[in-house]
């Protein structure tokens, strides 16, 4: 219940008929601004109810301050940068490198063929290989990866998703080979397969298929790498196709439920795996409501996993937030300005409580980061962390009659929004008739009139133009990486015992085909060299490809 | 206005070498030219009369792109040359159309015998169906088997394009709720056969049953014919070989009635008349020059000096 | 009778970021043009066989993978081999400044980098169109 401020409410009214007028009439306020100018106690909810029920302590339901008691006093975020290219040799440099200037944990970007499942001498390969990430084509290139290493001592979050559970295998047996058992591995696979259907595009199999192949991954992972967290929703890539800040959270909420669901129907009891359920979200330009938006995602995941699902265990309200800082922001037009959107976005995601942290490097808009513009990004997150006093008190912006309106409102808007999907039948009945595509493309499109007709102003781009763009070192990948992955490839195929590979992928055939768990045959594959073509061919032969519904 | 030898060499390219790109620049020069569609119908016209009209409309999300792209591929198996024309509709404001039917007909693109077509709804010269029916000609003549029409079945132009079809198939979709949509739109009174996709989703049944009630309550669009309710998946080509052959059923079926031929004459019937209609009056305004002559009364008439009426009188009487 | 502009917007390669393609589309049908838009995962031969069969006036290709080097000029090759090396082909995406020479000399007529107003685009089109005497 609200208090009734009426004091305020009368000082309120005085100043808008007073002073507030007398400069509007002399001065009018600068267009195309958000409706509501000022916020009191009159519009948010001070009792101290409110404050027990749904602000809260961090750590504890409903986790609106936080996933942790202490947050960053206790632990820092972890900071990585995302990051892969040509082979894996040159990845694997990176990676040391980057460890060296202190990443706390690895992100790896794989290759648009390895992604969907295409070895590197595959004819859809031509002109992609190692060209946005890393090309992988066997376990001997992810052996390569992760040489020098060692699997216990980093966490790795690997942006796969079709071919995850291919890619984690692999990544299992390389730690087998250094001798760490599988219990100690921690990082995440993306494996959000929902998302790609809407808003990515690197989907291979059709829906149910996928939900099969993350449901065995959830299962297989509970008892063979129990701190791996097994699927990474995006958030994300929904925003960046240009859905809106309640949309990112509705529409990747609602694929949450499904794979949930899905997780149920088989069997799993929720606190199985909900523990292990993380998250990548945006950290858009407006420092201000992206801190609401973490706090009401929070908020709100806590009371769907704990009212709607039942989940007992504290860790399973838990909502585990990797942020990276949105590219699309990010401009071509004087590059150097985006050193300074990034660092915003950063900022803003620390106050809003971000687990974990990858953000861009200023020339993302015109190709992938150099050594430098990486270690640019890495220095942001740490000057945030050490200087700036964000990360010293746990979420310093609360209270703030700003933030907890926004929270409130964020909160409402997207469990409206849930509400309509589950209504349609829930994500997938939403994605197969093209209506979560549809929705975020009407945002896109009204996103960009805006830019176009001067509501919005991009700095640099429709204002302040003008300015070098040549003089930004670039990355460039060498398209002679095709030519080296084929010779590889080739070379491994006429090294490895065949007569294992064929039966291996026999093997994973008939198991795709019943309704066993697909992670062990996967396994075996792996390690007998089948590459990363070949066992995905094999799965196709059974699953069939998804073919892109009319979303336009 | 296009050349004649120009014509020719493309109409010769096109039909008897079956060129992509000399179909292509037909069906175009006949959309954007009455004269030259005209002259290309008129050329190509004893080249035609071989290929089978087959019409799927519904309303979106049914899946139409889906199953025109399912039947293409069964008849191409049996060796059949197939057109297909995609109807979407263009936007009243701008003009302008998103034609994205393709999208799901990628297998189709480089099948050296099969021609696809995208179109928007466009105010065209003679009507949308005239231009539906220039480039289901040009198919034809150029060795189509078959030509599947697809269209969104809400509007009244769409509802003519679907008169153009042998054989059309009216799709709907279980959760959509569509079907008193089709029936305002008159679809289900001009199907001849009922298609409910996504057939092994809830409430299929339910639809199905529906379809077939409401089909009791009008008269059947041909006397002796009574739409059989076919499902499909068409996403896991399920129900699409017995859809195929219940299209050869209907076919078989009318050509072995005695007014076999009456759909189509009525068809060319109306098609003459309309486009001789259009050229005598085309005609006539020149010849006498009635254009002018309106404009230079029409004051006069809304001031009620001249009548209007007796003016249309004097001037048909000029001819007979 | 002026004619209606027909784009073929399309993806070559396994880039799936549609957003740019997408809201480029929109644009052009809004500014009255006709797109055929082919979804994703298009070879170089399909587009090419998707533009000859359309009649297209222009092919607009979205690209972010980087690839853009060897697919373009490719799409343009194919075109030519179909005979329809007189289409305006034009390309957008994550593309630097210093690969837009090459791919000029390549036969794409124009890039449009992020941030390009789609006015900027649909302004391009129709000056080349009346340039050529199409209206």
């Amino acid at each position: 219940m609200k208090e009734k401020f009426e004091q305020i409410a009368l000082e309120k009214e005085k100043w808008e008929q007073g002073p507030l007028a007398k400069i509007l009439t002399k001065a009018p306020e600068r267009p195309h601004l958000p409706e509501q100018r000022i916020y009191t106690p009159l519009d948010v909810d001070t009792s101290e109810e409110h404050y027990v029920n749904k602000i809260g302590f961090p750590g504890q339901f409903p986790m609106t301050r936080g996933g942790q008691p202490t947050m960053y006093r206790g632990r820092l975020w972890t900071m990585r940068s995302y990051s892969g290219f040509a082979t894996a040799e040159e990845s694997n440099q990176r990676y040391r490198f980057l460890l060296d200037q202190g990443v706390t944990g690895l992100s790896v970007a794989f290759d648009m063929p390895t992604q969907i499942g295409y070895d590197s001498d595959h004819p859809f390969s031509e002109g992609e290989v190692g060209k946005v990430g890393v090309a992988i084509d066997s376990l001997a290139d992810m052996e390569k990866l992760f040489e020098g290493i060692p699997l216990d001592k980093v966490s790795t979050s690997m942006t796969i998703n079709a071919p995850a559970m291919v890619i984690l295998a692999m990544y299992q047996a390389v730690g087998e080979k250094q001798g760490v058992a599988s219990q100690l591995l921690r990082g995440t696979v993306q494996n959000d397969n929902l998302k790609e259907y809407i808003a990515r595009g690197t989907y291979i199999f059709p829906p149910r298929a996928s939900m099969r192949m993350t449901a065995d991954l959830f299962a297989y992972c509970k008892d063979n790498i129990p701190k791996w967290n097994t699927i990474s929703l995006g958030g994300y890539h929904i925003r960046e196709a240009g859905a809106t800040m309640t949309q990112e959270i509705a529409f990747s909420f609602a694929n949450a439920i499904a794979y949930i669901q899905q997780a149920l129907d088989v069997g799993l009891d929720i606190d199985d795996f909900a523990g292990r359920i993380s998250w990548i979200f945006t950290a858009d330009i407006n420092v201000l409501e992206e801190v609401a938006k973490f706090r009401a995602a929070r908020r709100l995941w806590a009371k769907i996993l704990r009212d709607r699902f039942g989940a007992k265990k504290t860790s399973s309200w838990m909502l585990r937030v990797h942020c990276h800082t949105s590219g699309s922001v990010l401009t071509a037009q004087q590059p150097i300005n985006n050193a300074v959107r990034v660092a915003l976005q950063a900022f803003g995601a620390v106050l809003g409580g971000t687990n974990s942290m990858a953000t861009c490097a200023f020339d993302e808009a015109l190709s992938i980061p150099t050594e430098e513009s990486a270690t640019l990004a890495l220095r942001t997150q740490q000057i945030i962390a050490y200087e700036s006093g964000a990360a010293d008190i746990i979420d310093p912006l609360a209270g703030s009659y700003y933030i907890e309106a926004m929270t409130d409102k964020i909160e409402r808007d997207a469990e409206e929004l849930i509400e309509k999907i589950e209504k349609m039948g829930g994500a997938v009945a939403a994605i197969e008739s093209g209506w979560m595509q549809n929705e975020i493309l009407n945002s896109a499109y009204r996103h960009q009139i805006s830019i176009e007709q001067g509501e919005r102003t991009i700095v640099g781009v429709n204002k302040f133009t003008g300015g070098d763009v040549s003089n930004v070192n670039l990355t460039k990948v060498d398209p002679s990486v095709r030519d080296v992955q084929t010779a590889k490839i080739r070379d491994l195929k006429s090294r490895r015992d065949e007569a294992e590979v064929q039966a291996a992928l026999a093997e994973l055939h008939r198991v795709a085909e019943s309704t066993e768990n697909l992670f062990p045959a996967t396994l075996r594959a792996v390690k007998a060299y089948a590459t990363l073509g070949e066992i995905c061919d094999c799965l196709r032969d059974v699953f069939g490809e998804y073919v892109a519904v009319k979303t336009i | 206005m296009i050349q004649t030898d120009h014509l020719e060499a493309l109409i010769e390219e096109a039909c008897t070498r079956r060129s992509h790109r000399a179909v292509a620049r037909l069906i175009s020069m006949a959309e954007d030219d009455p004269k030259d569609s005209f002259q290309i119908v008129k050329r190509i016209y004893p080249m035609t009369g071989n290929a089978y009209f087959v019409g799927i409309t519904g309303p979106p999300g049914a899946g139409k792109s889906t199953i025109t792209d399912k039947i293409a591929k069964l008849l191409r198996q049996q060796g059949a040359r197939v057109g297909i024309v995609a109807v979407d509709p263009s936007s009243p404001f701008s003009g302008g159309a998103i034609l994205g039917d393709r999208i799901r007909m990628n297998d189709l693109a480089l099948d050296p015998d099969v021609f696809i077509r995208s179109m928007g709804t466009r105010g065209y010269y003679g009507g949308l169906s005239a231009a539906v029916d220039s480039a289901a000609k040009i198919f034809d003549a150029c060795g189509c088997d078959y030509v599947l029409i697809e269209t969104v079945g809400v509007g009244q132009s769409e509802v003519d394009i679907m008169q153009l079809a042998d054989t059309l198939l009216v799709v709907s979709v279980p959760g959509l709720g569509d079907e008193i949509q089709m029936i305002k739109a008159g679809l289900l009174e001009i199907a001849d056969i009922l298609v409910v996709n996504k057939a092994d989703r809830d409430g299929a049944d339910q639809v199905a049953g529906m379809l077939k009630t409401m089909q009791m309550l009008g008269p059947p669009r041909e006397e002796g014919w009574m739409p059989p309710v076919m499902m499909t998946s068409a996403q896991e080509n399920r129900g699409i070989a017995e859809l195929l052959e219940c299209i050869e059923q209907h076919r078989a079926w009318r050509s072995s009635r005695e007014t076999a031929d009456r759909v189509r004459s009525d068809r060319l019937r109306g098609e003459v008349v309309r486009l001789l209609q259009a050229e005598l009056c085309a005609r006539a305004f020149a010849a006498h020059h009635l254009d002018e002559e309106l404009d230079s009364l029409l004051g006069q008439m809304l001031e009620r000096k001249v009548n209007p009426y007796d003016w249309i009188e004097t001037k048909a009487r000029l001819f007979g | 009778m002026s004619k209606t502009i027909r784009v073929l917007v399309t993806k070559p390669g396994l880039d799936g970021h549609d957003r740019g393609a997408k809201v480029v589309a929109r644009a052009l049908r809004d500014a009255g043009f006709e797109v055929i838009y082919t979804g994703l995962r298009q070879t170089p031969e399909q587009i090419a066989a998707a533009a000859v069969a359309e009649d297209v006036d222009v092919v607009a290709m979205s690209l972010l993978s980087g690839a853009h080097n060897s697919l373009f000029p490719r799409v343009v090759e194919c075109l030519k081999e179909h005979g329809a090396g007189d289409i305006l082909v034009i390309g957008g995406g994550v593309i630097p400044e210093s690969d837009i020479p090459f791919l000029k000399e390549h036969g794409v007529a124009e890039v449009f980098t992020p941030g390009t107003p789609t006015t900027v685009t649909v302004d391009y089109i129709r000056k080349a169109m009346a340039e050529r005497g199409v209206k």
